[in-house]
C-alpha cells in the first residue's frame, strides 16, 4: 500500500524516483521524531542518552544476525531494555549522570563486536546499521519507521505535560503526584523507539545526532517550550529533506549529510542570533547611555562575577 | 520530635544549617521515607496523598532552568496539573487559575515572557505561582526569599497573607530569612536536629532574635538555651 502511494507522487528532482520517496518518507518521520524526544532529554541534561541506547542498538542487530531473526525487530527489544536499563541505573543512584550511559555505551558495542563475530556475518553487514541505508529503505521497512513514529508522536501527546513538568522540576512533580517514575521509564522506551526508527535513516553511530542538533538550534529561537518543539521538529525535517537532497546530489553518504545539514543549520541560527542580538542591543541602547570606563580600578577582578541585578 | 500544623495557620521554620530542615520538610513532602515515626498529611501517609492539589510546594530557586526556553504561564501552567486529568488539556477554570497565580505574585504583564529573561526575584515569583496554581490547602517552601528583592519580597509577602485569610491555607515556610513576612506570622519552630522552641514570634523575638534576618543571631540564641 505504501509502495503504491508513493510510486503516484509526482515529486520534482531529486525525489523524482521511488526509491528517494520511500527515503523521504523515512527521513520526514525521524526529522519529526527524533527532535520531539531530544526536546525532553537536552532538557533533562541526558543529550546523549540516544548515542547510549544506539550502541546497544548495534548489539541487538548483531544479536538477530547471530539468532537469524529480523535485526529490527531484535535491535528494537534490546534497545528498550537497555534504555529501562540506564534509567533504572541512575534511579536508584548505581551509576549517577553519564556514568549510565558510559556503561551501556561501552558494553553495547562490545556486545555488539562480539556477537557480529560470533554470527559469522561479516562486518559488511553491519555496516548499513551503523551508518544508515536509508536509500535502500523498503515499503515494509516505512511502514514499520511509520507505525514507531505515530507511536511516539501519540505518547507524546498524552504524556508530554507530566514530562515536561517533571524535567523542569522532578521534586514539584512528585509534590504534585505526577506520574514521574513512569514518564521517565516512558522517555527512555521512546528514546530506545526513535533510534531503531532512525537506525536506517542514518545509522547508529549519527541518530543521537538528530535528536539534540535541532534542539540546539531551537532553544536559540524559541520563547515558549511549545516553540521548542514545533521549531525543532521543523529544523529536523528541514535537514532531513535538504541532506537527503544533497546526498543525491553531491553523491554522499545520506546519513552523515542530514547531520552536516542539521550542523549547518545550527550554525546558521547561533551566527544569525548573535548577529541580530547584538544590532537590536545596539539599536536599543541610548547614545546617554554608554559607559565610558576611565578607571580600571573600579572593575572587580578579573574573573569575579558581578552577580544578577534582582527586580 | 513532634508537631501538627493546624488549618489557617502561618508557621516558619527556621535554625542553622545542618540542623535538619530540609529533610524534615521533604519527609512532610513525601518525597523521602522517614527512618522512624510517622507523618500525617490531611491525616494520610504524604506518599500515598491522593489529592496532590491540596498541597503546594516552592523549591529553592535554583531548579529553574537558566537556559530554558518556557514561558511564564507554561511553568506555572505545570502547576495545575495536580488538580485536573494530566492527559487532558486545560480548561476554562484551569486557565483561569493559572492567570490568578500570575496576577497574585504581580507578574501578570510577563505572562507570555520566557522565565529565563527574569530576575532572580521574578523567577522566584513565578515558583510560587505555580504552587498557588493549584488552590492549595497546605503550601510549603524552601527558603523562598533568600537573595530576592525588597520589591519581590513585598509581592511574595502580600500573596502568602493572601492565602492564609482569604483562602484559609495553611503556610510551612522554611527560611534562614523571614524577610518581609516575619511580621505576619503566627507561629515560629526553631529547629537544630530536634524543635527546640515552638511558639509565637514574640517570644522568640524578646529572647534576642531579630526575624528578619537571623543569620547571626539565632546560633547565639542557641548557644544560649544549650
Amino acid at each position: 500500500m505504501t509502495e503504491a502511494l508513493l510510486a503516484t507522487l509526482p515529486l520534482p528532482w531529486p525525489f523524482d524516483r521511488e526509491y528517494m520517496q520511500l527515503a523521504l518518507g523515512a527521513a520526514v518521520v525521524v526529522g519529526v521524531c527524533a527532535p520531539l524526544i531530544g526536546v525532553f532529554l537536552v532538557q533533562k541534561k541526558m543529550a546523549l542518552m540516544g548515542d547510549g541506547v544506539g550502541h546497544l542498538a548495534f548489539a541487538g542487530v548483531a544479536a538477530g544476525l547471530l539468532l537469524e531473526v529480523a535485526p529490527l525487530w531484535s535491535a528494537l527489544v534490546v534497545a528498550i531494555i537497555g534504555a529501562l536499563a540506564i534509567d533504572w541505573l541512575q534511579r536508584r543512584g548505581r551509576a549517577t549522570g553519564d556514568l549510565a550511559l558510559a556503561l551501556v555505551f561501552y558494553g553495547g558495542i562490545a556486545l555488539g563486536v562480539v556477537l557480529v563475530s560470533r554470527s559469522g556475518a561479516g562486518s559488511l553487514s553491519v555496516v548499513e546499521y551503523l551508518f544508515g541505508s536509508i536509500l535502500t529503505v523498503t515499503p515494509q521497512d516505512l511502514g514499520l519507521i511509520a507505525g514507531l513514529g505515530i507511536a511516539i508522536v501519540t505518547m507524546l501527546a498524552l504524556f508530554g505535560r507530566p514530562l515536561f513538568a517533571a524535567v523542569l522540576d522532578e521534586d514539584a512533580a512528585r509534590v504534585a503526584g505526577l506520574p514521574v517514575d513512569a514518564t521517565s521509564a516512558l522517555l527512555s522506551v521512546l528514546t530506545a523507539v526513535t533510534v531503531v526508527a532512525a537506525m536506517r535513516v542514518v545509522g547508529v553511530l549519527l541518530v543521537a545526532a538528530l535528536m539534540v542538533l535541532p534542539v540546539a538550534s531551537s532553544r536559540l529561537l524559541a520563547r515558549s517550550f511549545r516553540g521548542t518543539l514545533v521549531i525543532a521538529v521543523l529544523v529536523g525535517v528541514l535537514s532531513a529533506v535538504v541532506g537527503l537532497a544533497g546526498a543525491r546530489a553531491w553523491g554522499s553518504a545520506p546519513g552523515g549529510t542530514i547531520v552536516l545539514a542539521a550542523t549547518a543549520c545550527f550554525g546558521i541560527v547561533a551566527v544569525g542570533t548573535t548577529t541580530v542580538g547584538d544590532a537590536g542591543r545596539r539599536r536599543r541602547t541610548p547614545p546617554d547611555m554608554l559607559i565610558d570606563v576611565q578607571n580600571p580600578g573600579a572593575l572587580p577582578p578579573h574573573g569575579q562575577q558581578t552577580g544578577r541585578t534582582e527586580g | 520530635m513532634s508537631f501538627t500544623l493546624p488549618r489557617g495557620q502561618f508557621a516558619a521554620l527556621v535554625g542553622p544549617n545542618g540542623s535538619g530542615k530540609s529533610t524534615l520538610l521533604r519527609v512532610l513532602l513525601g518525597l523521602l521515607r522517614p527512618t522512624a515515626g510517622t507523618v500525617r498529611c490531611f491525616g494520610m501517609d504524604p506518599r500515598r496523598l491522593v489529592e496532590r492539589g491540596r498541597v503546594g510546594y516552592v523549591p529553592q530557586r535554583r531548579v529553574l532552568a537558566p537556559d530554558l526556553p518556557a514561558t511564564v504561564a507554561e511553568v506555572v501552567g505545570t502547576g495545575r496539573l495536580a488538580r485536573r486529568r494530566w492527559w487532558r488539556g486545560p480548561q476554562s477554570e484551569d486557565r483561569a487559575a493559572i492567570a490568578h497565580a500570575i496576577e497574585a505574585v504581580g507578574l501578570g504583564a510577563a505572562t507570555r515572557r520566557p522565565v529565563r529573561e527574569l530576575s532572580g526575584g521574578q523567577q522566584q515569583r513565578v515558583l510560587i505561582a505555580r504552587a498557588l496554581a493549584s488552590d492549595p490547602e497546605l503550601l510549603v517552601l524552601d527558603e523562598p526569599v533568600a537573595g530576592v528583592d525588597a520589591e519581590s519580597q513585598q509581592l511574595f509577602r502580600d500573596s502568602l497573607v493572601h492565602l492564609v485569610r482569604e483562602h484559609g491555607a495553611a503556610i510551612l515556610l522554611v527560611s534562614h530569612e523571614l524577610g518581609a513576612v516575619a511580621d505576619d506570622l503566627d507561629r515560629v519552630m526553631v529547629m537544630k536536629r530536634t524543635i527546640v522552641f515552638d511558639g509565637p514570634p514574640d517570644e522568640l523575638v524578646a529572647g534576642g532574635v531579630s526575624l528578619g534576618v537571623h543569620r547571626d543571631d539565632l546560633p547565639l540564641w542557641l548557644e544560649g538555651i544549650e
